[in-house]
């Protein structure tokens, strides 16, 4: 999902080679492929939750990949999940890109540690829908429109806004994007992944854009942008992690406000802005492999994630669930955790598919040679 | 004669795992990259290879080879200098013992335990970075350089150093003393020795040497993947780039011909080494 690791990004080649080689574990449950979970497009389609629930208990495992524990609260989803059902998850490769989920699932397919269902960020997601298995939750209808496949061959699940966060103790508060470029913030400005490669970074410069007069379908201020921040020693060219931003080495850090508000809980000094009356806008994408070797608890992975418990979940850790306005109506949101949220104002910007794909072209040609 | 020829295949069986190996781990995946390099979307294309000559390929071919020819020259002038102190000492000196130990574990050091002990030591927040501030009040990791082409010439040569020493050794103690005698015998001091007799013996070794650093640098991957995240400087770190980005997709095969742009590369420094080595051991047997 984010390709923030150091250790990771090492392995990312031979990834694939390294689950290869572990999965002679468990023995292959073949049946389960075949069965009817495989093919159901609701828990209706089982006979009801408690069948599609028996069924997954049945199966008894889950292979999950590229969910860190402490990105969008994973850790305790995950654990909620399997103290919930008796389901054991397999969690391969937590640190992994979205691109490796979807190399996992086609190098793996047919075997017994392909994954069974997806988080992906929007580019990979959408490119790549000839992989997933259409299947509505019973929350379906209630997610607005704009966030899921009409089919459910994917659903939006969580999101956030763009933000800078930044420690308080080491430099003065930040209001606005263009406040980085001054002389007080050198050498300490860190993006979350190079732009050419992770979502979370992209997303940085789409931000950057809007501050500086760019647009979704502009993005070239943002490009500006960093190359001004360059050159003036600001951009620190260190990958942020949570033991980076603990230990003060990246004073500033430009990254999706879930990932940045969780810092705030280990320290207490880290505020998090999103900045600007457009703040950016993104939504991780949850799908569920055609050729998941564990349909049916796959299918009930997607069912606890859209249930209340496991939205509020995702609110507790800083991502915004797809169902928040309507568990507000509900009466069922986290609103303690909601209001810990950074406060948004203004029209959020969100990149249509043809945008993204135009601004990863524009990226691909110009940033490296724009930003060095 | 057909006994003979068949006692004469008997040798071959010991080393039938050995080509085993070869085909599994050098042939097919070499195949494998030359077939992906000409291929899109299932059919015969020259798009990536035409890809190669982009602005951002040429860059970082570039850099690959900067640093790669850089910590070569400055790996292989300090591991000569100490293989020349080292190779003077005798055989059973504790120094020349401790030195050679330490090199062979040193020059295998890479990956990402190297990348991160140089963060620690002199990354933000490194433990000499912390010193020198709080006694000079100096920050000597201003704008991160460690985490850029400055750092890899400096993290690389942490392992191109040892390699030289090992590499380059034997090449110092095949200058045989009587060597040295014969031209003392013919009234040469020791400057005319050097520049005449054991310079122009040792330089093809040396420059073989500095080949097989060359490689050795272009090649190696973990260390520079742990240390650099913004931008890919390096092929292969623009080869990680085009497998697993989540921005720009569908590069899979522009990664087959940056990997195959890399084995013609590394395929010439070897041809080369090859040939300095043969020039080399008409002296050293």
């Amino acid at each position: 999902m984010n390709a923030r690791r150091l250790a990771v990004a090492a392995s990312a080649m031979l990834a694939m080679t390294a689950v290869s080689a572990c999965s002679s574990a468990p023995p292959s449950k073949s049946g389960g492929n075949s069965s009817a979970a495989a093919t159901a497009t609701s828990a209706a389609d089982l006979g009801g939750m408690s069948k599609l629930v028996a069924a997954a208990k049945k199966e008894g495992s889950l292979n999950v990949i590229a969910l860190p524990p402490d990105w969008a609260n994973y850790g305790a989803i995950i654990k909620a999940f399997s103290d919930k059902y008796g389901i054991k998850v397999n969690s391969a490769q937590p640190d992994a890109a979205s691109q490796d989920e979807i190399n996992a699932a086609k190098q793996l397919k047919g075997r017994p540690t392909a994954p069974d269902v997806f988080d992906l960020g929007q580019a990979v997601a959408l490119a790549n829908t000839d992989l997933y298995a259409p299947y509505k939750v019973s929350e379906f209808d209630k997610i607005p429109s704009q966030f899921k496949d009409a089919d459910g061959t994917w659903v939006n699940d969580y999101g956030g806004y763009m933000s800078i966060g930044y420690d308080a103790k080491k430099v003065p508060a930040v209001t606005s994007v263009s406040d980085l470029l001054k002389p007080a913030y050198k050498g300490k400005v860190a993006l979350n992944g190079d732009p050419t490669q992770a979502g979370a970074g992209f997303s940085g410069v789409v931000m950057a854009a809007v501050a500086n007069g760019g647009s979704a379908d502009n993005i070239a201020p943002g490009v500006k942008f960093f190359s001004q921040l360059k050159k003036a020693g600001n951009f620190l060219p260190v990958d942020p992690t949570p033991a980076t931003i603990e230990a003060g080495q990246t004073p500033v850090v430009i990254d999706w406000d879930y990932t940045n508000a969780a810092e705030t809980a280990k320290l207490p000094s880290w505020k998090v802005v999103v900045p600007g009356d457009h703040p950016v806008g993104g939504y991780y994408y949850q799908a569920i492999n055609k050729d998941a070797p564990h349909p049916a608890a796959a299918r009930l992975w997607e069912e606890f994630l859209y249930s209340p418990q496991g939205q509020n979940l995702f609110l507790q850790g800083g991502a915004r669930p797809v169902l928040a306005d309507q568990m507000k109506s509900d009466g069922t949101l986290d609103t303690a955790a909601y209001k810990k949220l950074p406060p948004v104002k203004g029209t959020p910007v969100l990149l249509t598919q043809a945008q993204n794909t135009k601004a990863a072209a524009y990226l691909a040609k110009n940033w490296a040679s724009e930003v060095k | 004669m057909p006994m003979r020829r068949a006692r004469s295949l008997v040798p071959l069986v010991g080393v039938l795992p050995f080509f085993a190996y070869l085909l599994l781990f050098l042939l097919i995946p070499t195949v494998v990259v030359i077939v992906g390099a000409f291929q899109e979307n299932g059919s015969f294309s020259l798009s990536n290879i035409h890809a190669l000559t982009n602005a951002a390929t040429v860059d970082a071919l570039r850099s690959s080879v900067v640093l790669s020819a850089s910590t070569a020259v400055i790996g292989g002038l300090l591991g000569a200098l100490l293989a020349a102190v080292i190779a003077s000492a005798p055989e059973t000196s504790l120094v020349r013992r401790a030195v050679l130990a330490l090199s062979g574990s040193l020059a295998q050091t890479g990956g990402v335990s190297l990348a991160f002990a140089w963060m620690a030591t002199i990354g933000l927040g490194g433990t000499l970075t912390t010193m020198v501030q709080n006694a000079l009040s100096i920050d000597i990791t201003a704008s991160g350089w460690l985490y850029e082409m400055p750092g890899l010439i400096l993290v690389y040569c942490y392992f191109q150093i040892p390699l030289m020493v090992i590499v380059f050794l034997p090449a110092l103690d095949g200058l045989r003393p009587q060597w040295r005698e014969a031209a003392q015998t013919l009234g040469a001091n020791r400057f005319q020795y050097f520049t005449q007799v054991a310079i122009p013996l040792l330089l093809p070794a040396f420059l073989g040497s500095l080949l097989l650093l060359f490689a050795n640098a272009f090649a190696a991957y973990a260390t520079a993947a742990a240390l650099v995240s913004q931008g890919s400087s390096i092929l292969p770190l623009m080869i990680r780039a085009a497998l697993t980005s989540e921005v720009v997709l569908g590069q899979q095969h522009l990664a087959y011909a940056i990997a195959l742009e890399m084995i013609v590369v590394v395929a010439l420094i070897m041809g080369a080494y090859a040939w300095l080595l043969r020039r080399s051991s008409r002296w050293m047997r």
